[in-house]
């Protein structure tokens, strides 16, 4: 061992060269590369549709197309943002790039397995996408799928719902892969209450990706089977009932949302100490609070139906265990902005993208409760106030935690460091791009703007074209922080460009492929700065 | 490259994944449970149109295979070869032996027009259409999972044979041994849901 050369795991070494070197690999820094190029062309995909659905609504009446079309475009936004972005998201890219990093180990549990994850997420997005262009048109039911209409729709529903289901036991075996590793693959020394953050958040995530899953999976199936068979589970007709679909979906897509925020969550508290420069303040509290996310979120999801049809007794107690999951929620934020105070604050990109997180989640989260009461949910329900919540949610929260894990590791990926200032450029298209963009929706949703409708009355004209010119504002953002990071090569980054405590920095960038020379021996907790 | 082998994460890790797998049952016993309270009486007759003896016969065949698993685990920890590979040979008959029993079930069914989507279904009350389409759902799916699991258990048996599963290293023997006690184990939940509540 004395004279061993480390090789960077972005050279290749191995048996192929190129592109095959890539897709045979089962390192777990160039499977998370992989998902982020993937993910990245569906999202731009995604953005795009999302703005064609802006263009057509700039003006009542129809502009550019039909409202056939604009059916199929919400949806196929809504598949390939939920199914092939948010969902996988945070945890497929920087789960897999960063946790086995950040806890010390040479790779995940099962290496083969997580390829074979990246596999079938391929195959599920190709086969959602191609519901696009086989059968008999785009489907046009919303990313829910809700019976019975998708059983009734002679559109394309099949392909997209069988990809959903590809997708999400794409999403059950990263659960697997990351739980074992956290259990079997940390460092010596460190113990569960010693371990960074965002394995925390992975690990709480994890759990939520394998326990409910399956239920979706298997509510495709019967979707799928309703429409192939008619076995008649959903279908009124056949005595079937679509509220027990509502309930099955939404038993996995609620709990998804949390999929999707958790680890969103867990990378900004490892971007908040980092810049602050201090002790991330309250540390059990906010890895304790991942879990109770991930125990009370599994049991909130008929708040989603509280206009469907359920009984008085169930509705309370789903709104009360709605209220109880924001608490841990709001534990988050209030140690994330303690952690700040008196720290010695530098306010880099990754930093700057974390602050505008906070804001936007706390206006995400601070209207969800309005939808979470009972009374007030009736009013705004199905408007476009919840798309607005949504979106504050997911990509306010979600989006914006994305681009500040990419401008915090970016110089760990690919040893290289990008241009602050259009760095923050970008950030500030982007953030006043987004406010523009889903703020008004609030507001004309209050006003009782329909949610998924193609025309509108006059009086929400203006909101409308608010929203329009922030949605390409926003685009105006992306397309700058893209080519700040993607267009050339910056300087070479040091292995500790921002000072951080945790172990990814203390190994080189890019960091060679077996991570560890030595596997380090852990004798403290995480974060210990002076 | 040094490899690193863990029998506890592989075992983990596959009893993770049965979790999974109960909660996809777990679904369609859900189905079945509002189905049932909704339409107790219809469930009550259309379950006499299923024959027990066959369901019998597959509960006991399966409840055998479970046990020369089993067997077949601790023969090969004893380094006895020869006995691993015929203990999961029949195992793979009995699982046969289920496949020609639900043929026959199934063909009798199809036969008569009873199948979802039929004229003849369609046209039957409600709980008849649900219950016979919740037998298929559920059977069909458990049927999917035994031939998964026969396809995995064959390829354990190879590799008992070649001696690359041994006494030594028989996480994968273990792990397959888990997935077909599933496959048992949900049957035994079908079986009385299905066949024996008339």
């Amino acid at each position: 061992m004395a004279e061993t050369i480390t090789h960077s795991y972005l050279e290749n070494t191995g048996r192929y060269k190129g592109i095959l070197a890539w897709l045979t690999s089962t390192d777990h820094k160039r499977i998370g590369l992989m998902y982020m190029y993937a993910m990245m062309v569906f999202f731009i995909v995604g953005v795009l549709l999302g703005e064609l659905m802006r263009l057509e609504l700039f003006r009542p009446g129809q502009q550019f197309y039909s409202a056939q079309t604009y059916n199929g475009i919400f949806t196929i936004h809504g598949i390939i943002m939920i199914f092939t972005v948010v969902i996988p998201g945070l945890a497929a890219v920087f789960g897999n790039f960063c946790m086995p990093l950040l806890i010390g180990a040479r790779d995940v549990a099962f290496p083969r397995l997580n390829l074979f994850s990246w596999y079938l997420y391929i195959l599920g997005a190709a086969i959602a996408l191609s519901s696009q262009f086989l059968g008999n048109g785009p489907p046009d039911t919303g990313w829910t799928f809700y019976a019975p209409y998708s059983i009734q729709t002679h559109t394309n529903v099949v392909a997209a719902v069988f990809g959903a289901f590809v997708l999400g036991f794409s999403s059950i075996l990263t659960g697997l892969n990351f739980i074992v590793t956290i259990h079997r693959l940390r460092a010596a020394g460190m113990t569960f209450f010693r371990m960074p953050l965002f394995p925390w958040s992975l690990y709480a995530t994890a759990w939520i990706q394998v326990l409910a899953t399956p239920i979706v999976g298997i509510t495709l199936l019967m979707v799928i089977a309703e429409r192939w068979l008619r076995i008649g589970f959903f279908d009124p007709s056949l005595g079937g009932d679509p509220i027990l679909y509502q309930h099955l979906f939404w038993i996995y897509s609620h709990p998804a949302v949390y999929i999707m925020i958790l680890p969103a969550m867990g990378v900004i508290t490892e971007i908040i100490p980092t810049f602050a420069q201090r002790r991330v303040f309250g540390y059990k509290a906010i890895a304790l609070s991942s879990l109770a996310i991930a125990l009370v979120g599994y049991f909130v999801w008929a708040h989603h139906m509280y206009t469907s049809g359920m009984s008085i007794t169930a509705r309370w107690v789903f709104s009360l265990l709605t209220f109880l999951v924001a608490v841990p929620s709001a534990i988050k934020v209030f140690n994330w902005v303690t952690t700040m105070y008196k720290g010695s604050i530098s306010v880099k990109p990754p930093f700057l993208f974390a602050l505008g997180f906070i804001f936007l989640f706390m206006i995400g989260g601070l209207t969800g409760l309005s939808l979470g009461s009972l009374a007030t949910d009736i009013h705004v329900h199905d408007t476009s106030y919840v798309v607005a919540h949504f979106h504050y949610i997911i990509f306010g929260g979600v989006g914006f935690a994305f681009f500040a894990a990419l401008h915090y590791w970016y110089p760990k990926m690919y040893g290289r460091m990008y241009n602050f200032r259009r760095a923050n450029i970008a950030f500030g298209f982007l953030f006043v791009g987004f406010n523009l963009l889903y703020f008004p929706q609030f507001v004309i949703g209050i006003m009782g703007m329909p949610r998924r409708y193609f025309d509108y009355l006059p009086q929400f004209t203006l909101g409308h074209q608010l929203s329009t010119i922030g949605g390409f504002i926003l685009l105006i953002g992306i397309i700058i922080m893209l080519v700040n990071l993607f267009s050339k090569k910056g300087v070479k980054a040091p292995d500790n460009p921002w000072g951080g405590k945790t172990l990814e920095w203390t190994i080189p960038s890019p960091p060679p492929v077996e991570n560890f020379d030595e596997l380090p021996v852990i004798t403290g907790e995480p974060y210990y700065f002076e | 490259m040094e490899m690193n082998r863990d029998d506890e994460g592989a075992k983990l890790g596959m009893w993770i994944f049965i979790f999974t797998e109960i909660l996809l049952f777990g679904g369609l016993f859900l189905v079945y449970a509002v189905m049932r309270n909704r339409y107790s009486d219809e469930f009550h007759q259309a379950a006499h149109q299923l024959n027990a003896f066959i369901g019998t016969v597959n509960t006991v065949v399966l409840l055998l295979s479970s046990a020369t698993v089993a067997m077949s685990i601790t023969a090969v920890r004893k380094g006895e070869k020869r006995k691993g590979v015929l203990f999961i040979l029949i195992t793979l008959l009995c699982a046969g032996v289920f496949l020609i029993n639900k043929y026959f079930e199934w063909g009798h069914k199809l036969s008569i027009g009873l199948y979802p989507g039929s004229e003849m279904m369609v046209g039957l009350k409600h709980g008849y259409i649900l219950f016979f389409s919740l037998y298929f759902f559920m059977t069909g799916l458990h049927v999917l999972h035994l031939i998964a699991g026969s396809i995995i258990l064959t390829i354990i048996m190879v590799r008992i044979q070649i001696g690359s599963i041994n006494a030594g290293n028989n996480v994968l023997l273990e792990n397959g041994g888990l997935y077909w006690h599933l496959v048992d184990l949900i049957w035994i939940f079908l079986f009385p849901l299905l066949y024996l509540i008339t």
